[in-house]
């Protein structure tokens, strides 16, 4: 079998399979849902994401070993991983095939030489690296697989699945879809006129992959046959490394089309042998240039610090998910990857945008006016999905405080704070307590104080009483506005208080149950009374998990609405002291 | 290829597969070593909390002064000798810290703060008994430095000759008290007290809102960092904590001109009462005590007086020190 189909084959299989795990990243009961895939698989092997966290944390948490393996293989055949597995490499292959295969050969030749501006993707790798050795994690921004995962798994899945809804009974919706959208479109589209443009230009892990395949042993080179100069491995070639020429050993992608460009007069191989044609194995980057990248790099991080809002000026809009870390620690970790945002089965976990700074952009934040209904209390799948432990992989009992947890108490997301100004029981006379019927916890952290209140325009003057009606001087009322059991006639004398059942525009029909104890004479002051059951929170019972904000009926700007505070993540967002063993 | 260039090429391979090799040795041996079974390394730990040491001299006794009088260095002197005299305290190169109360930028007329010729001859006193250096601090509220500058604490006591130390981020450590609910791996301003022999605790007698009187036991409130606001929602107990943590060697609580609403900033001179007098005590517990008394109050209606005594972290019955009284 020729090696470009063999990599045509293995292309398509990681292609089928990283769309595979974007899919399955998703709970429910169908056999395409979670169920046990290594949907993180794809993330796990890509060394930038193990090179970033081991800088940001100096570990290697969970699977991210199997980056050694990616680098292993890199050292011994070269740059197998962008030619034959990334799923971004093949998406643009992909592209870049169907929008150039009628050009003719030379245009072609000319369109894959090599440029000088492929050395910008090692300039992106050094400042990503810079801010990454002080504790800040970006290298998700470009990384191909997370930049590929967050872009398929929250756009492309979301454009197609939108109107055939087979992937989610209610459509998806993530904020930040536009921009997500046009980044990913924009790279790939770009291969329309540059064939694998992001590769050669942008990518920081083809950037560190092609730093480490200097080493490798084997590569593709020219061996003494003598070359006719025809340039057909030029042709297709995918990595712009000159094959024609001294081949630029870092470029190459192993994508083994110059073999195929060569196969009559087979002066391309792959070898151990260096080739005869000469070998460029240093990147086109000065070392000043990659130095003072990285120390851009570095620059940045104190640069954020600057802001405040890692410290007091904190913005509590910016929910984490349960279990996330510590925010400086969290963004040490995230690879806005954005696997929670997938399989948070509520859809509440959201792309942040830059409202939350620079620093925070597509990582995960809590929007209770978006999805289905806030955090579930019964859900850990954002921890479970976290490739690295931004979000901690919490049990149950752990997220609500039970069993060996219960010392620790439940984990907090935020508080529910209420505004009285907007709440319809507090600002308006109006029943409704949807937040105290959906607050979840046990007991719940939405309580009732219950009161009776007269009503615009019911303070009334007895004319007459029945057994089981009052008529009232006037006739101002309107018929049945009184009539829903939540309305009490009251005596003003006795405080005796009898639940309507109905009313005309002047008499107001009672509860037949009850009685007066008093029968009211004419002329008796009388009101009518709404009986309102108003919410307060208990700060200490509250998780923050926003099903109220989301149930809330005055739908703009929520009358009780969640922010951070007392997130259980940060000591210095707590509400009261928190005891520590 | 010929058998030399074979021989060439086989050791340029070799080369290459060693350092290959090399290189997989070096990133799996690195991945061995950064590798942590499961995504999360579980929670740092708390770090060692820093102790704040015992101030108190057990030689000096416990003694109490209640001098009256208007004049705040007469009344501050007459009440040093009523508790055995600055040198029953302060030996020959001991290095002082005073803890001031500066906690508002507001001038000294207003008596929200420790008055600054007051904490200056206090500064005197102490270098005149042999001390090596007197440090005064405080973390107040306000910005540090418009706290020391318009209450006039910082050029006083530098004139007399202490040093002021401003509350740098670099000079807190986390302290825990043990058996404390509530200061635990709290960041303290601890530093300063760390490199002194004696501690001085210096404050006005005042109203306060949340705790009916701020006195020399709330002042240790200043030597805590973070957002210790979040304290007020259980002020007894952390005054209560405070006076178990902090064992000064003595307190002043200067009742010269109290204030008796508004506190604790207050604002205006009507808030203020020219009580004339001035307490110096060894235990911080009968100070306020007895000052609670001079607002007014009696010292069960300060509920933190009771506990931080039933703590043992002083005497409430501040009869029961026979404190020396006089006027001058």
């Amino acid at each position: 079998m020729r090696s470009t189909i063999a990599r045509r084959i293995s292309q398509g299989f990681f292609l089928a399979l990283f769309l595979w795990f974007c899919i399955v990243s998703s709970v429910g009961m169908a056999l395409w849902q979670l169920r046990g895939w290594p949907v993180d698989w794809f993330l796990q092997l890509d060394p930038l994401v193990a090179l970033g966290t081991a800088l940001t944390t100096w570990s290697l948490p969970g699977e991210l070993w199997w980056a050694l393996v990616t680098i292993t293989l890199t050292l011994v055949l070269g740059r197998v991983f962008c030619g034959w597995i990334c799923p971004m490499g093949t998406l643009q292959q992909i592209v870049g095939w169907w929008g150039n295969r009628r050009k003719p050969v030379a245009e072609m030749v000319a369109l894959n030489r090599y440029r000088p501006a492929q050395g910008i993707k090692y300039i992106v790798l050094a400042v990503l690296l810079g801010g990454a050795a002080l504790g800040l994690l970006q290298t998700g921004l470009l990384d191909p697989i997370p930049l590929a995962q967050r872009s398929v798994s929250l756009v492309v899945l979301g454009v197609v699945d939108g109107p055939l809804a087979w992937l989610a009974v209610a459509p998806r919706h993530y904020e930040e879809s536009v921009l997500l959208g046009a980044v990913f479109l924009g790279l790939v589209l770009m291969c329309l006129r540059i064939p694998r443009f992001f590769c050669r230009f942008l990518c920081p892990t083809g950037a560190l992959l092609g730093l480490l395949s200097r080493f490798s042993v084997w590569r593709i080179g020219k061996n003494t046959n003598p070359c006719h100069d025809c340039h057909l491995c030029d042709r297709y070639c995918e990595g712009a490394c000159t094959p024609a020429g001294a081949i630029r050993t870092g470029e190459c992608v192993m994508c083994m089309n110059c073999l195929d460009g060569c196969a009559v007069h087979a002066t391309m191989t792959y070898a151990t042998e260096p080739s005869a044609g000469g070998v460029d194995d240093v990147p086109d980057v000065t070392r000043r240039a990659l130095l003072t990248a990285a120390g851009a790099g570095l620059v940045t991080v104190p640069l954020l610090r600057l802001t405040g809002r890692g410290s007091a000026n904190w913005n509590p809009g910016l929910i984490r998910p349960p279990g996330s870390l510590e925010e400086a620690e969290f963004l040490g970790r995230c690879l806005k990857c954005g696997q929670c945002m997938r399989v948070c089965p509520t859809n509440v976990i959201q792309p942040a945008g830059l409202q939350f700074g620079a620093s925070a952009l597509w990582t995960p934040a809590l929007n209770n006016r978006a999805g289905t209904s806030g955090c579930q209390l019964n859900c850990v799948a954002c921890g479970r999905a976290c490739p690295t432990g931004a979000i901690r992989a919490l049990t149950l009992n752990e997220k609500q405080g039970r069993g060996a947890f219960k010392a620790a108490g439940p984990v907090r997301i935020g508080t529910a704070f209420l505004d009285r100004g907007r709440c319809l029981p507090w600002a308006m006379d109006r029943p409704c307590i949807v937040c105290e019927e959906n607050c979840p916890v046990t007991p719940k952290a939405i309580h009732l104080e219950e009161e009776f209140r007269t009503v615009r325009g019911g303070s009334l003057t007895v004319a007459g009483v029945t057994a089981g009606t009052l008529r009232v001087v006037g006739a101002s009322l309107v018929p049945d506005r009184y009539a829903t059991g939540d309305f009490f006639c009251v005596l003003a004398g006795s405080g005796a208080r009898r639940r309507i059942t109905g009313n005309t525009e002047s008499e107001l029909v009672l509860d037949p149950s009850a009685r007066w104890t008093a029968r009211p004479a004419a002329g008796a002051a009388a009101a009518i009374q709404v009986r309102l059951q108003k919410p307060r929170v208990d700060s200490e019972a509250c998780i923050g998990c926003g099903v109220c904000e989301h149930e809330c009926v005055v739908n703009g700007l929520r009358a009780i609405m969640v922010s951070a505070e007392n997130e259980s993540r940060s000591d210095e967002h707590a509400l009261a002291v928190r005891t520590k063993a | 290829m010929t058998n030399g260039d074979g021989g060439q090429t086989r050791r340029e391979f070799l080369m290459r597969s060693a350092r290959a090799a090399a290189a997989v040795a070096v990133t799996w041996a690195g991945g061995a070593w950064l590798w942590r079974r499961g995504r999360r390394t579980g929670q740092a730990p708390i770090a060692a909390g820093a102790v704040i040491p015992n101030f108190s001299v057990p030689s000096a006794g416990k003694r109490m002064a209640i001098v009256t009088g208007a004049d705040r260095l007469k009344t501050v002197g007459r009440a040093l000798e009523g508790v055995g005299g600055i040198s029953a305290f302060i030996k020959k190169g001991d290095r002082v810290a005073i803890k001031v109360n500066a906690a508002f930028a507001t001038p000294a007329m207003l008596s929200a703060t420790t008055n600054p010729e007051l904490a200056a001859e206090l500064v005197r006193l102490c270098l005149a008994a042999g001390a090596r250096s007197v440090a005064v601090l405080d973390n107040p509220i306000n910005d540090a430095e418009s706290c020391f500058a318009l209450t006039g604490i910082g050029e006083a006591v530098r004139k007399a000759g202490a040093q002021v130390i401003m509350p740098r981020e670099g000079l807190f450590r986390r302290v825990t008290l043990a058996g404390g609910r509530l200061i635990r791996d709290w960041p303290a301003f601890t530093e300063p007290l760390a490199r002194a022999d004696k501690l001085i605790g210096v404050t006005p007698l005042k109203h306060h809102s949340r705790s009916g009187a701020s006195m020399t036991m709330k002042n240790f409130y200043g030597l805590l960092g973070g957002r210790r606001n979040r304290f007020h929602q259980d002020i007894n107990g952390i005054i209560m904590e405070l006076a178990q943590l902090v064992r000064p060697t003595f307190v002043v609580l200067d009742g010269t001109t109290a204030m008796m609403t508004n506190g604790p900033t207050g604002g205006s001179l009507a808030d203020l009462k020219a009580t004339n007098t001035m307490i110096v005590s060894t235990d911080p517990v009968a100070a306020d005590a007895f000052g609670a008394t001079v607002l007014g109050n009696r010292a069960s209606d300060l509920p933190y007086i009771g506990r931080a005594a039933a703590a043992g972290a002083g005497i409430a019955d501040f009869e029961s020190l026979k404190p020396m009284r006089a006027r001058v």
